[in-house]
């Protein structure tokens, strides 16, 4: 999706404010958040919560930038735990588990389960390879996509094959559009080729796309 | 409004003070329900004056959060704990430091690590979530390298823990990859026109790991003695490491 999340290029966010010293966590909760997200993984298994990423990136864009980044996630966590009905807004509130609820069942991971993420043991053949120009897509998905806007349309050169990754992109609903294993390929789009004569000719930017994400240059 | 009944100030009061006091973590267990909370949706709940004295509402919520999980016996805290100590206390930027210490004092694991960097980092133990697909990028006085995440946060979290704020923040992924010299000259990093700048994007599975170079004067340091020099933001590719 054309979101707020697809941030490279951008102007007007303000400086880079490093923090000297940072914590791993500023606040306490922001641990808990970041822990929980692994502890309730398995209690969306058969329950749809498609991808992390897509509902991250779905939040109203103000609220997106407004929002820490735990903050963030706790706000996607809670919104699945609601929409699966395994907490309800009432709990939320009042702090407690409402006993007269039935206990949360597991359910089984979903018939159709996918290849998930992580480099696949699978032959496919690769499309292209080393030094091959290659020009990003024009594509435009409401869904998730790895595929950043400020490369699309741009030309260039493919410096390395991955190998095969699962595509992890989705429809507008967060749900994985299907395996589709295929290489990933880190390509290199020279600096002015994205930004203009804003760029040194001598910089580039090196980008891992899904083979389709790319056309024959 | 005065919607607020006695129980439920008294129980943001209980929390209150919960937040404030020790580090709230390992009070989850139990399920006593005495950790209960106040709003989650506070536009709308906020009624009394205490709110104003309870500005992190977002601790109280990821509170009331965790202890309902508990209580429904869907999580156990302690599966929590271990996380947050994991991140906290070992897995972190020591660890690259460790790795490009070796790089710089062991030819041959340099040669390792630039040809296979998930190999030649496992040989540390480094392994894990996030660190599954390692390329690792050498700076050299004709190329300085630089990594980013601009769709997200995606970080090699074996060799470097969990990323900065800054790091995930708006402005480093909007502008390191349109103006690298200007947010490396804010990290005080000038480079010379004739140096090569190469972004990377980790827009996929594999995750980048900076090799910062060596600092002239450390030939008579010991490999040890280099961990201590080698910094995040230098394997990130913000920062040089300094001599000592």
């Amino acid at each position: 999706m054309n979101g707020i999340h697809d941030m490279g290029g951008m102007d007007g966010l303000g400086p880079v404010e490093p923090e000297a010293d940072e914590p791993v966590f500023h606040e306490t909760w922001e641990g808990r958040v970041y822990a929980l997200g692994r502890s309730i993984a398995r209690w969306g298994r058969g329950r749809n919560w498609g991808s992390f990423r897509f509902a991250l990136e779905s939040l109203p864009p103000a609220d997106y930038l407004r929002m820490s980044y735990y903050e963030r996630w706790f706000t996607v966590h809670v919104n699945r735990l609601l929409g699966s009905d395994l907490v309800t807004r009432e709990e939320l509130d009042s702090g407690y588990a409402d006993a007269s609820r039935p206990p949360p069942e597991l359910l089984p991971p979903s018939t159709t389960r996918g290849l998930g993420s992580g480099l696949l043991d699978i032959e496919v053949a690769a499309r292209f390879g080393p030094d091959d120009e290659v020009r990003a897509r024009n594509l435009h998905p409401r869904g998730h996509t790895r595929l950043p806007r400020y490369t699309r349309g741009r030309r260039g050169t493919v410096i390395r094959d991955n190998g095969v990754y699962a595509l992890q992109d989705t429809d507008e609903n967060g749900q994985r559009l299907g395996d589709s294993p295929q290489h990933v390929y880190t390509v290199r789009f020279g600096a002015q080729e994205l930004w203009g004569d804003r760029a040194s000719a001598r910089d580039s930017v090196y980008v891992d796309l899904w083979e389709d994400y790319l056309d024959p240059a | 409004m005065a919607r607020s009944e006695p129980e439920g100030v008294g129980r943001r009061k209980f929390l209150r003070e919960a937040a404030a006091g020790a580090a709230g973590a390992a009070g989850m267990a139990g399920g006593a329900g005495a950790t209960g909370t106040a709003e989650s949706a506070p536009a709308q709940h906020d009624h009394d004056h205490d709110h104003q004295a309870v500005p992190d509402d977002i601790a109280l919520r990821v509170r009331a959060l965790e202890s309902i999980l508990v209580e429904k016996e869907m999580i156990d805290p302690a599966d929590l704990d271990a996380v947050v100590d994991a991140y906290e206390n070992r897995i972190g930027p020591r660890n690259g430091a460790q790795v490009v210490a070796r790089a710089w004092t062991d030819s041959e694991y340099k040669a390792r690590l630039l040809a296979d960097g998930t190999a030649a980092i496992a040989e540390f133990g480094f392994t894990g979530a996030q660190g599954e697909h390692m390329v690792v990028v050498e700076n050299t006085p004709e190329v300085h390298n630089l990594v980013v995440c601009t769709l997200c946060s995606c970080y090699p979290w074996p060799t470097l823990g969990l990323p900065p704020v800054w790091y995930k923040s708006a402005p480093y992924r909007a502008r390191a990859v349109i103006e690298p010299r200007a947010v490396l000259r804010e990290f005080g990093v000038e480079l010379p026109d004739d140096v090569e700048v190469r972004v990377w994007d980790s827009t996929a599975e594999i995750r980048y790991l900076v090799l910062p170079e060596r600092p002239a004067g450390t030939e008579g340091l010991t490999e040890e003695q280099l961990v201590e020099l080698v910094t995040r933001d230098s394997m990130i590719g913000v920062a040089r490491v300094a001599a000592p």
